[in-house]
């Protein structure tokens, strides 16, 4: 019986299923030369599944520096992993600027919602934008959550967590979303200028108070900059634990010189620069524009002042989102200097989010 | 209008060559300050446009689903004729600029945009953003003066063909998104001669081009008719109308920009080793304003301001308006005519061109003077 039904029901479905695209074929065409999307956008931006976007629902006031936006993720959005970050697309002055932020709230919110926290930086346009001007309602370009610096569920109980500044985000989306039981021997040490710029101090405070984690708060201010000796004193097991960092560069450095043993994670906010290229004129192909780019300008940064609608992701050389066809020229990494060449003929592919002119320099873009 | 060097009195005689790489400076000057003050507002401007545009154009086929009572055909018909004039305009023309693309947002980006006309964006933006752009109302260069069908000045030798020209014209008008889209497949040239008939590329070209046509003639003459159920015949009629109403208009606006009286064209020779200044030069000269009010502007997609344009040709469209009194005191100050008039006068005195080159010239034509670069006399400006 069910035998004799199963190429019949197959059949049904297939042609359920040609009917559908045939549907859809129709209504683009009676939407073209633009996409049904594109009129979807009018009436309800976030059901968009090919522009994935976010509304504003709440904002609060964290530190004198810092607020968290509450957000409701449109239609393509993928549930996170503890730890991961996602990508905002904000209009500055009417220009679409993308940045990472770390998620930090646990994945299994029944309202479905995602939070973000957003630390000024200094001279920081985005970070800025938002803390000056997120309101509710506001709409942002949004893009799925990615990253490695995840606790894996059922992984061993002692974790230490080294922090600083806004740093701390990822470990809290950690911390809130991970069921208690599981990692229940946390040391977190963060550092933080004063007692009033700890992220979410009320929150952690709490979480030692009710025996959850371990806190070292290390205030710089007073302090002075963690130290990886002063660390083996803060936490005296260091050696039985698995490390997760996230800061500044110089910390995140200090760490992986002195603590090859131990399995160490990082997160890293910014891209390390060491060397800088020799700048060049750099011709973008398809778009048929030309700037002069200086030694240490990334070259999707020369090109998205030049108007290029250049592909990017991280912004520091993890994800390669960003990476081009280099038809022509010398380009240098500007993380260890490596220069990448290319002559007529080739297609070398490079990263353009961390690689600056050395020369004259041809992009397929 | 004849060619500059073959003019009587050369407009741009009282000017050395000093003035115009200062005039070249000045408006160097006016782009910067646009461009460094370029942001939120310019954003929601256009953003709003595109919005009311397809508000507009929903409503208006929502209305033309009823098109069988005479107010709904009335009234969707209207609408869609504005929406169409407003998408290609106001929007598809200068998103194609690359005018938004420094707010980096995909969806309005000059490399993605694809418009609601017959010619593929790809092909209209290599024939006017950079033929046409470039080589402004030179003769034999710039082929927007006359589509190469007509005679568009006294210098071109007059042929018996050129008698109809007014009926061309007007064929062309009706049918302007066709023509624009043959126009840039440079049809006649390279339906001339079988080398140029069987090149891959132009063949791929036509492909490119049909495709489109067929997608947009299936958009408005069947799936919408069908859509409408026992309104078909009315709304094929409905979008029949706003497409000739959008192509009249856009062909009108068009014309106002390059044709009226005062605007000058140019021998190939006098654009050889041309300075930033001359470019400038020729824009302004070459170029002709509409005057009117803020619904005219939009309509035009801000063409209104030609001269403008055509020295600007990716400022933003809403910024036009803002520099106009600049450029005009400019124009003045060296002693220029910023040729600008009411649309139907600008639009008689092109189709009054159009008529008299049909004929035969009346007077020998004067000879040919050196390029105007060359012979400029050093005199102060007034």
């Amino acid at each position: 019986m069910i035998l004799s039904l199963r190429p019949h029901h197959a059949g049904r479905m297939a042609a359920a299923q040609a009917l559908r695209a045939g549907a859809w074929r129709v209504v683009e065409l009676l939407t073209t030369p633009l996409v049904p999307a594109d009129y979807l956008d009018v009436i309800a931006p976030l059901r968009n599944a090919e522009v994935l976007r976010a509304k504003v629902v709440a904002v609060h006031k964290e530190t004198a520096r810092a607020v968290t936006l509450t957000l409701r993720p449109g239609r393509g959005w993928r549930r996170h992993e503890p730890g991961q970050y996602l990508r905002l697309g904000v209009d500055v002055d009417g220009v679409r600027l993308w940045r990472a932020y770390s998620i930090t709230s646990a994945p299994d919110r029944p309202d479905g919602l995602v939070t973000v926290t957003v630390t000024a930086v200094g001279g920081g346009a985005v970070s800025g934008h938002l803390i000056a001007r997120a309101r509710p309602g506001m709409l942002l370009g949004l893009e799925r959550p990615t990253g490695d610096f995840t606790v894996p569920r059922g992984h061993g109980a002692k974790v230490l967590f080294v922090t600083a500044g806004s740093g701390l985000t990822p470990v809290m989306g950690i911390l809130r979303s991970h069921p208690p039981g599981d990692l229940s021997d946390v040391v977190l040490v963060h550092s933080a200028k004063s007692p009033e710029d700890v992220l979410f101090g009320d929150e952690l405070r709490a979480l030692a108070a009710g025996g959850r984690i371990t806190l070292v708060e290390r205030h710089t201010g007073t302090d002075g900059r963690l130290s990886p000796a002063d660390l083996a004193v803060l936490v005296p097991d260091l050696a039985e634990r698995d490390v997760w960092a996230c800061g500044p560069n110089a910390m995140l450095d200090d760490l992986m010189a002195h603590r090859p043993e131990q399995t160490l994670t990082v997160e890293r906010f910014r891209p390390v620069v060491i060397a800088a290229g020799d700048g060049g004129t750099v011709t973008f192909l398809r778009s048929g524009r030309t700037v002069e780019a200086t030694g240490g300008t990334p070259l999707l940064e020369a090109g998205e002042s030049a108007g290029v609608l250049m592909p990017s992701g991280c912004r520091m050389g993890i994800c390669f989102s960003c990476v081009l066809p280099l038809r022509e020229g010398a380009v240098r990494d500007l993380r260890d200097g490596r220069v990448t060449t290319a002559t007529e003929g080739d297609n070398v592919l490079i990263q353009t989010c961390i690689s600056a002119a050395a020369g004259a320099c041809r992009l397929d873009v | 209008m004849t060619t500059l060097q073959r003019k009587a009195v050369n407009p741009v005689a009282h000017l050395t060559a000093e003035d115009i790489e200062s005039i070249g400076r000045e408006l160097d000057a006016i782009r910067d300050a646009v461009i460094s003050s370029r942001g939120e507002r310019d954003a929601a401007y256009i953003r709003r446009v595109i919005k009311v545009q397809r508000w507009l154009e929903l409503g208006s086929r929502g209305v033309l689903l009823f098109s069988i009572l005479p107010p709904a055909w009335l009234v969707g018909t209207a609408g869609l004729s504005v929406a169409k004039i407003l998408e290609n305009m106001e929007i598809g023309h200068n998103v194609m600029h690359g005018q938004w693309d420094w707010m980096r947002d995909p969806k309005i980006h000059s490399t993605t945009w694809e418009w609601d006309n017959a010619s593929p964006s790809e092909q209209w933006k290599h024939s006017h953003n950079e033929l046409h752009h470039t080589y402004t109302n030179v003769i034999g260069r710039d082929n927007d003066l006359g589509y190469g069908i007509m005679r568009v000045d006294e210098g071109q030798r007059w042929h018996p063909v050129h008698l109809g020209q007014p009926l061309w014209n007007f064929v062309n008008a009706c049918f302007f998104e066709y023509g624009i889209a043959a126009y840039d497949l440079e049809l006649g040239r390279n339906l001339s001669t079988k080398e140029r008939r069987s090149s891959p590329r132009f063949k791929a070209g036509v492909r490119q081009v049909l495709k489109k046509i067929g997608r947009q003639v299936a958009k408005d003459y069947v799936l919408h008719p069908l859509l409408s159920g026992p309104s078909f015949l009315h709304t094929i009629a409905a979008n029949a109308v706003a497409n000739l109403v959008r192509n009249l208009w856009t062909h009108s606006v068009i014309m106002c920009g390059h044709f009226p009286k005062g605007v000058e064209t140019f021998e190939r020779s006098s654009i050889e080793g041309e300075t930033r200044g001359d470019w400038y030069l020729r824009q302004m000269l070459g170029s002709a304003n509409i005057s009117g009010g803020r619904l005219m502007h939009i309509m035009t997609g801000n063409l209104s301001y030609q001269i403008e344009h055509h020295l600007f040709p990716d400022l933003p469209s809403n910024r036009y308006q803002e520099i106009a009194p600049k450029i005009q005191d400019l124009f003045q100050r060296y002693g220029l005519t910023y040729t600008s008039g009411p649309l139907p006068k600008q639009v008689g005195s092109a189709w009054a061109k159009v008529f008299r080159l049909a004929l035969p010239n009346r007077r020998p034509m004067p000879p040919l003077r050196p390029a105007a670069a060359q012979e400029r006399e050093p005199v102060g400006v007034g």
